[in-house]
């Protein structure tokens, strides 16, 4: 059977689900949830790219450079942020963060 | 000039409660006694031109409420009744006023005394010249109001805040019923005005409504809802338990309130209503029986009362009785000339009292009085004057008021007439048995004082015996000048259509039974004087011998104790059980407790989101995400 | 045509499968090699989808710059294995629940409606569409009708390199460095002092 938009588009969807997932069921480490963020971005960007692909837009791929960029940037960002967090606390255990504790 | 009559003691007491601080006492005593006078001249000034002509006169004030079909004003009505209670009412308060000035002036706060003497004049004089039902009401829940203020007025005895309490409980148990027999007069007659209820008595007199399967009449219940609450404000039999604690408050505010104005606000409200209650059968058999019994009841207390002030409570309570079946057999003008000369005397009475307190130093025991005479001749002759009017002895101003309420129960064809007259003729001997023991106690034989008291005890200052000279006046000559007006052959034309009144012929009592009247009286005092006077001793042996009576009179017949048992502890009881349980455990703990403990309990369960815990964060923005996105799908 | 299902399925699949082993594996180092997988997998798609430019630079940035950016932090920071590994059960079925939600509710939306009439085959089977390649047609519209977000993109760059550099650098301690400035303003009262000593005796 041919390859339709809404293949594309589920399966962009599962990416998502498991990022999504990927945030929250780890109790290891944090950097899990930079890694599931990365997912995310990219099961975007499949579905950019499908929907240039079939409606023969191109700003969908243009749009997937800059989410490319952003995502890279952020990346670089939260690692940064995660090497002082870890001077400071000693451990990335997710269940020892919880300093936003009200 | 009514308008003046009647607001300048609300201005004196308004000056009293706001700017009576801010200067020197002198002048709230000034300004309220001035203002006070003022009325007293006025009062007599529209008397005097009632006594040429009578005519009614209604001055319209302001509108208070119009509800549908129920209109009520503000509106003043003068008519020859009205005259007559604001000579008696504006009289002994001017008295009673000045004699304060004297009485009350080592009091530190006189001018909070003085501002609610005003207050209650204002409120009486308003209910006396009410041309409706609620104005009346007003005026009479008003005076309650003004004595429990002064009952309690030394509000740090503990003693007269209770007794203010109860005075002010037992009127409004008495209030209850004049509210219902007014809403009940509204619903028959469409209206609370004087005019429209007297025009159109006549028309339900035969109407009957069915209550719980009886056919009742209506006027005779309305007439006897509002007697109730006249027995109330009157201290008559079942309600009169007030009256005696009632003497907790300094002796000037007995003379005005619980002698000559508050406590005759019942009769005058019968004599206003007297068109309605011509038509009232059962009820004015009721009266005549409530009024005789009380007038022996209170008469046997006060045989054995060692208090000065009681005794001369109970004489009022008795003497109310009278004024009150003489209202019951009909003869309605010999009861408000009853009530006007006992005004005169009664006060006269009190505050002569009320000089010999005070010259003793606040001592109010007989038992520790005696021989005062030599000391205080002004007051004693005054008290004798007092006492003589009291008993009715001839050409003084009692005599001709009892004399015709006893003239009228003699030849009344009530069915209770006649046990009215037997228990008046008793009650005279009483009277005058008591009357005369407190003379010979207080006035005359040795002293039982210490003697440093006894010879420290003075006559009073000036602005105290003036008060007593007008009143002593009054006692005196009232009676002579008036009667002619009041049931003589004038009463036609000076009544004028105010009360009803009963048109039999003029009957003279036959001899005999003005001898019996006249020797009971004499036997009184004889009496008295042989206890008293002669053979000290022998009240002694008397009351020990005749024990289990004199205990009972002591004890006032035990209806105070009756009423705490049966009454006062089972309602405690059960307001008690409703605070503890039905309110505090009930109400408030699922209330405003409950409420609170509620928000805690939920804010606490809240606070666990907030972990600090990232992934829990994520999981509560995946289900938002999750429901939003449900939202859309469905939608 | 067949050949086009099985390498989607192919691609789609080994990218799924790593992207559950990214999430659920002990190593943190294992995790990252499935991130890269799974990476190169999808630009397997985008060149299937004739995104080549974008396969390419897929590779080139994620897979060349960020996942080895996270391999360096995973061996930088000390992780202790074994402790890691509990409380994972703890939420799954809540988890599994909302996932399982998740892809319904985007499966009912994405399967049911129909975007777009064509097809993936019918599209690269019209080659006069592209008759330019992927990177001129990206270039031609990225420098002209897009120029202002690309200049954006560098300065949100130009941010994220400042940005790391101000969190992790460490002011003190480690280095000592030279002021140059104080060096050269020094005098003598600074750096000598005298002292009366007795002969024969030490400071």
């Amino acid at each position: 059977m041919s390859i339709t938009l809404n293949h594309f588009l589920f399966l962009g969807a599962i990416l998502f689900t498991i990022g999504v997932l990927g945030i929250f069921l780890n109790k290891k480490n944090v950097i899990i949830i930079l890694m599931s963020i990365e997912l995310i971005l990219l099961s975007v960007n499949i579905n950019f790219i499908a929907f240039s692909t079939f409606l023969g837009d191109l700003s969908g791929q243009i749009f997937a450079m800059f989410t490319l960029t952003v995502a890279a940037a952020e990346a670089a960002i939260g690692l940064a942020i995660l090497v002082v967090f870890f001077r400071n606390l000693g451990s990335i255990e997710v269940q020892e963060i919880s300093k936003l504790k009200g | 000039m009514i308008i003046l009559i009647v607001f300048l003691p609300l201005i004196g007491f308004l000056y009293c409660a706001f700017l009576g601080a801010s200067f020197h006492e002198r002048f709230a005593q000034l300004i309220t006694t001035i203002f006070l006078g003022l009325s007293t001249l006025f009062s007599w000034f529209i008397f005097f031109q009632f006594l040429g002509k009578s005519d009614t006169q209604i001055f319209y004030l302001l509108n208070w409420i119009t509800s549908g079909s129920f209109t009520v004003d503000w509106a003043l009505r003068v008519d020859t009744l009205t005259a007559t209670m604001l000579i008696v009412v504006t009289t002994v308060s001017a008295c009673v006023h000045l004699y304060s000035i004297g009485y009350m002036s080592e009091d530190k706060s006189i001018n909070r005394f003085m501002g609610y003497l005003s207050l209650f004049t204002f409120f009486m004089l308003m209910l006396v010249t009410s041309n409706n039902l609620l104005q009346m009401f007003f005026g009479w829940e008003g005076v309650g109001l003004a004595s429990y203020l002064l009952i309690g007025f030394w509000h740090h005895k503990d003693s007269a805040n209770k007794a203010a309490m109860k005075a002010f409980i037992v009127n409004r148990i008495g209030d209850f019923g004049f509210a219902l027999g007014i809403v009940g007069v509204f619903l028959i007659f469409g209206s609370i005005n004087f005019d429209i209820i007297f025009n159109n008595a006549v028309k339900f007199h035969g109407h009957i409504f069915f209550f719980l399967g009886f056919n009742v009449s209506t006027i005779d219940t309305l007439c006897f809802l509002l007697f109730i609450g006249a027995m109330g404000k009157s201290a008559q039999l079942g309600l009169h338990t007030w009256l005696p604690d009632a003497m907790e408050g300094p002796t000037p505010v007995s003379a005005l309130i619980h002698a000559a104005t508050m406590v005759t606000a019942g009769v005058f409200m019968v004599a206003r209503m007297s068109p309605l209650f011509e038509f009232a059968e059962f009820t004015n058999i009721f009266v005549v029986f409530i009024g005789s019994t009380t007038a022996i009841f209170a008469a046997t207390i006060a045989l054995t009362q060692n208090d000065i002030k009681r005794v001369i409570a109970y004489s009022t309570c008795s003497q109310l009785g009278y004024m009150f079946f003489a209202a019951g057999l009909g003869a309605y003008n010999s009861s408000i000339f009853h009530l006007t000369t006992h005004g005169f005397f009664k006060a006269l009475l009190f505050l002569s009292a009320g000089s010999v307190i005070q010259s003793m130093h606040h001592e109010q025991d007989m038992r520790k009085m005696g021989g005062l005479f030599s000391k205080m001749p002004f007051t004693g002759t005054m008290m004798w004057i007092g006492s003589l009017a009291i008993i009715g002895f001839p050409y003084f101003s009692g005599y001709y008021s009892k004399e015709s309420i006893l003239e009228n129960a003699y030849f009344s064809s009530s069915v209770l007439a006649q046990y009215a007259y037997i228990v008046g003729v008793l009650t005279a001997l009483l009277t005058a048995f008591y009357s005369w023991r407190l003379l010979f106690m207080t006035f005359h034989g040795e002293s039982r004082a210490a003697e440093n008291v006894y010879n420290n005890a003075y006559e009073s200052p000036i602005v105290m015996t003036v008060p007593l000279a007008i009143l002593a006046i009054g006692s005196i000559f009232s009676g002579m000048l008036l009667s002619n007006f009041f049931i003589g052959e004038k009463q036609d034309i000076f009544w004028n259509y105010a009360i009803v009144l009963a048109h039999g012929e003029t009957h003279h009592m036959p001899f005999v039974q003005t001898l019996i009247i006249k020797s009971s009286v004499g036997v009184g005092v004889l009496i008295a004087a042989l206890i008293y006077f002669y053979k000290t001793n022998l009240s002694k042996a008397l009351s020990d011998n005749l024990y289990p009576i004199y205990s009972i009179s002591l004890n006032k017949w035990y209806v105070d104790e009756l009423y705490n048992n049966v009454f006062v502890k089972p309602f405690f009881y059960l307001s008690s059980f409703f605070w503890k349980k039905g309110d505090i455990n009930l109400i408030d703990s699922y209330g405003p407790n409950g409420v609170s403990r509620l928000i805690n309990l939920f804010s606490r369960g809240l606070s666990i989101f907030q972990s600090g815990y990232l992934y829990h964060y994520a999981f509560v923005m995946l289900g938002g995400l999750v429901i939003i996105l449900t939202w859309f799908i469905y939608y | 045509m067949i050949i086009y299902t099985l390498s989607f399925y192919l691609f789609s699949g080994v990218a799924v499968l790593s992207a559950l082993m990214v999430i659920s594996s002990k190593n943190p180092v294992h995790s990252v090699l499935f991130l890269i997988l799974s990476f190169v997998n999808a630009a397997g798609l985008f060149v299937l989808l004739g995104a080549e430019f974008l396969a390419m630079i897929l590779v080139v940035v994620y897979v060349g710059a960020v996942a080895v950016l996270f391999l360096f932090v995973v061996m930088m920071l000390d992780i202790n294995f074994v402790k890691l590994r509990e409380g994972f059960l703890q939420y799954l079925p809540f988890g599994a629940i909302l996932g399982i939600v998740l892809i319904i509710e985007l499966g009912i939306l994405f399967l049911t409606k129909n975007f777009s009439e064509m097809s993936l085959v019918e599209y690269s089977l019209i080659p006069q569409i592209t008759s330019t390649e992927n990177t001129k047609l990206l270039g031609s519209v990225l420098y002209t009708k897009y120029f202002y977000l690309f200049q954006l993109s560098g300065l949100i760059l130009l941010v994220a390199m400042i940005g790391s550099i101000t969190l992790t650098l460490r002011k003190k301690g480690k280095s000592k460095k030279q002021i140059i400035s104080n060096q050269n303003n020094i005098d003598s009262s600074q750096s000598v002092i005298k002292k009366k000593i007795k002969i024969g005796e030490g400071i």
